[in-house]
């Protein structure tokens, strides 16, 4: 008989591969290969893997998945850097004069101005009135401002919705006489 | 037999440029081999290792154009040794011993110094060319050399190498009559760049058409650039992580609007959402469209910048476009013919909720009739997704799916994803490259054996239960040139079951599979012109060979054997042994 003919290989069974496998043989692959026999059984080692000396899985592979390693840096970095920037989203706080606390909203979930003053007067049962180029917002003693990266207070609606959510720092709703030094030609 | 004259049919055979073409015509006839053999410019290498420089330089007098491939395609996902080889020196040297007139290199996964750059640039006054793709052992003075003695240098291209930037003056090495630029790719490097020198470089050369920076490049530097290129067909933009004042950005965006004769964009390493905004005015021109390493910008605002894009034929982007983004780009770009999703969280968090799925795929599939290639990295998977795909895009050449986890079944089956593979190769006739993953038995390579009639590339990892599945494989498949297998139960059986299959493919890869050392000593010893590589990272080989026969029991790590004419390769490290 050939001893370099694996008859284990050829032998039909349903397990899946490496079942027979101990985890020490090769350390290199990953421990986790559920068998097909049920949920159960996977919810089992699946929970073994997590308090059993088997590192975690995910970590363990070389290799895998199939990413250079120039791709890899780049979702690392983005990774660390939203981790430590606590998440997505473009949280900012929101003031309304003669309002006892202050308010945070995330730009990213709004896609333009409509949207965002619409929440904000929500928010803080108000209305806007109408923005005008030239004028700024008529029609209520509430104006809408931000500040910028600058440090200037500016009327919401006057630069392009992208660049206002990249340089906007904070939100204000200015009130009464307060509100008609900002914009122009008020 | 010949019913012209040699200068006639050479002057027909100039028609032929296809390689394989070529090869075929050289095999009808002694005649026809030596006239296609002394005219023949372009040759293409696909390993190294199969033939050595002088017999190419022997067959191919008249060589101006070589292509050369080095290491195996797993190497690109670190399982293959840094010193394992693909040195490109030798070749260089016998080019230029023989005195070949030599105008265009490319070269794929080699290892190059500083010193075979440098001879190059020394030893071919016509070189017009050099394209490197994921290569390394060079670095920013070796291009240097390049830049200063390659007087007629019209095209360096350098795609993800891994170069040592000395931050240099590379750039400022191009003499100032160079001015025959077509294109220049320097993407890949990670130093800073003497701007004044890139432009005065892209100033006096008015053919160029394609023009990738990296990631140092500011957006004033590059307004000038692209001020200055308005013929730009392919750009690449560097890094831009503040978003610019008003004035820049108008500046950005009136160059951009000159450059109409842009279609392919690409780089974008760090970009913010208002940069992105700059180049809706020429989206509806893009052709080729690469925003895969912009890992900062969200879904949302990718989806608005392909909304313009409506002529796109190929589209490389991040699976942070999720399932929604992909239904945008199914019902926008109906010229697609080339889709690639990479990941962009490779740990499979389970609130990631803005990667792919099946959905966005059957979307892709149902709105994009002229896809042909495919890369998908995703969560998960469906049979019938799978099926619905096949059935709406019968026409894949390139079909390579990633599902993240190994072995994951159908999520709402749990079954295996035999069936769905089954139907893409069935339905696929001209399928010439397919990636599998998730949970897979025999029978997926069952149906690829019986259907996958012009499959040339296979890649298998964490699939298969016994040898019956690569013996489906290797009986089957009659085009199959690349078979590359890891994590997989496959063994001697399989891998010597016949021996001949290995004379009309490239290469075989399988690591972490069942071959033992004995199975491939035995194979090594069947096929004298097959080179059987043991690749052992940690082990001293020479003390493996010395222990006793019950080792030959012993799982081999990582096999790599190829057919060559040129026996075993003398430039291996001690990591791999040749049998």
């Amino acid at each position: 008989m050939d001893e370099f003919v694996n008859l284990k290989a050829t032998e039909l069974r349903l397990g899946l591969p490496g079942t027979d496998n101990v985890c020490e043989e090769r350390e290199r692959v990953s421990c986790n290969k559920r068998t097909l026999q049920g949920v159960t059984e996977n919810e089992t080692e699946s929970s073994m893997m997590k308090t059993g000396t088997c590192p975690p899985r995910k970590a363990q592979i070389v290799g895998w998945p199939p990413v250079r390693s120039s791709r890899k840096n780049i979702i690392q970095t983005k990774k660390n850097e939203s981790d430590s920037e606590g998440g997505r989203g473009v949280y900012v706080k929101v003031s309304m004069d003669g309002a006892p606390y202050l308010r945070k909203i995330d730009l990213s979930c709004y896609k333009g101005y409509k949207e965002l003053l619409k929440a904000l007067e929500i928010m803080f049962n108000f209305s806007v009135g109408e923005y005008f180029e030239r004028e700024g917002y008529k029609g209520s003693d509430f104006v809408p401002t931000y500040e910028d990266k600058d440090g200037d207070w500016m009327l919401i609606g006057d630069v392009p919705w992208e660049m206002f959510v990249c340089t906007c720092k904070r939100l204000r709703i200015m009130r009464g006489s307060e509100a008609k030094g900002v914009g122009c030609g008020v | 037999m010949n019913y012209f004259p040699d200068e006639v049919i050479e002057h027909i055979f100039d028609f032929i440029s296809s390689h394989k073409d070529r090869n075929s015509i050289s095999l009808v006839s002694k005649s026809w081999h030596k006239i296609e053999r002394c005219s023949r410019k372009r040759v293409f290498i696909g390993n190294c290792y199969a033939i050595n420089p002088e017999r190419l330089i022997q067959r191919f007098p008249s060589l101006r154009s070589l292509t050369l491939k080095g290491k195996p395609h797993f190497a690109d996902f670190n399982l293959v040794p840094h010193e394992w080889g693909g040195f490109v020196h030798p070749w260089i040297v016998a080019l230029a011993k023989a005195r070949v007139e030599l105008e265009e290199l490319r070269l794929k996964r080699m290892v190059v110094s500083d010193e075979s750059l440098e001879l190059l640039s020394r030893s071919f006054a016509s070189f017009k060319s050099l394209v490197l793709v994921s290569c390394e052992g060079f670095t920013t003075d070796g291009l240097a050399s390049v830049a200063t003695n390659c007087r007629h240098l019209r095209e360096l291209d350098l795609q993800e190498n891994e170069i040592d930037d000395h931050r240099g003056q590379w750039l400022n090495c191009f003499p100032q009559s160079s001015t025959a630029l077509t294109s220049l790719n320097f993407s890949c490097l990670k130093g800073e760049t003497n701007l004044a020198a890139l432009e005065r470089l892209v100033a006096r050369s008015p053919n160029l058409e394609s023009l990738k920076v990296n990631r140092a490049v500011p957006l004033d530097a590059l307004t000038r650039l692209m001020s200055c290129a308005p013929q730009l067909v392919d750009l690449g933009v560097g890094s831009y992580e503040n978003e610019p004042d008003q004035e820049s950005f108008m500046k950005l965006m009136a160059a951009i609007k000159k450059c109409t004769s842009l279609r392919s964009l690409s780089g974008f390493s760090e970009v913010t959402p208002l940069c992105l905004t700059a180049f809706y005015p020429i989206c509806q021109n893009l052709t080729s469209l690469n925003l895969s390493y912009a890992a900062e910008i969200q879904g949302n605002h990718l989806i608005r910048f392909i909304q313009f894009c409506k002529r796109l034929q190929r589209l490389w982007i991040l699976d942070s476009i999720g399932d929604k983004g992909l239904e945008v780009v199914a019902s926008t770009c109906k010229e697609l013919q080339e889709l690639r999703v990479f990941p962009s969280d490779l740990h499979d968090e389970e609130d990631n909720d803005t990667a792919v799925t099946e959905i966005g795929l059957v979307a892709i599939s149902a709105g994009c009739p002229k896809l042909h290639s495919l890369l998908y990295f995703c969560k998960q998977m469906t049979n019938a997704a799978l099926i619905t795909v096949a059935k709406n895009c019968p026409n894949f050449i390139r079909f390579r799916l990633c599902i993240l986890e190994p072995n994951k079944p159908d999520h709402t089956t749990s079954q295996s994803l035999d069936e769905g593979f089954g139907a893409i190769v069935q339905a696929c006739k001209g399928l010439r490259r397919l990636s599998l993953s998730g949970l897979l038995t025999d029978k997926v390579f069952l149906y690829i054996g019986m259907y996958a009639e012009q499959l040339e590339m296979l890649s298998i990892a964490f699939a298969g239960d016994t040898d019956k599945g690569m013996l489906y494989v290797l009986n089957g498949c009659k085009k199959m040139r690349k078979l590359e297998i890891r994590d997989s139960p496959f063994g001697n059986t399989a891998l010597l079951a016949d021996v001949d299959k290995y004379r009309t493919m490239r290469s075989l890869w399988m690591s972490s599979c069942e071959v033992t050392l004995g199975g491939c000593k035995r194979l090594a010893r069947n096929a004298p012109w097959l080179n059987v590589e043991i690749i052992n990272e940690n082990e001293n080989n020479d003390l493996m060979m010395e222990r006793n026969e019950e080792d030959e029991r012993e799982k081999v790590d990582r096999l790599y054997l190829y057919r060559t004419v040129v026996g075993a390769r003398k430039d291996a490290p001690p990591c791999v042994t040749i049998l």
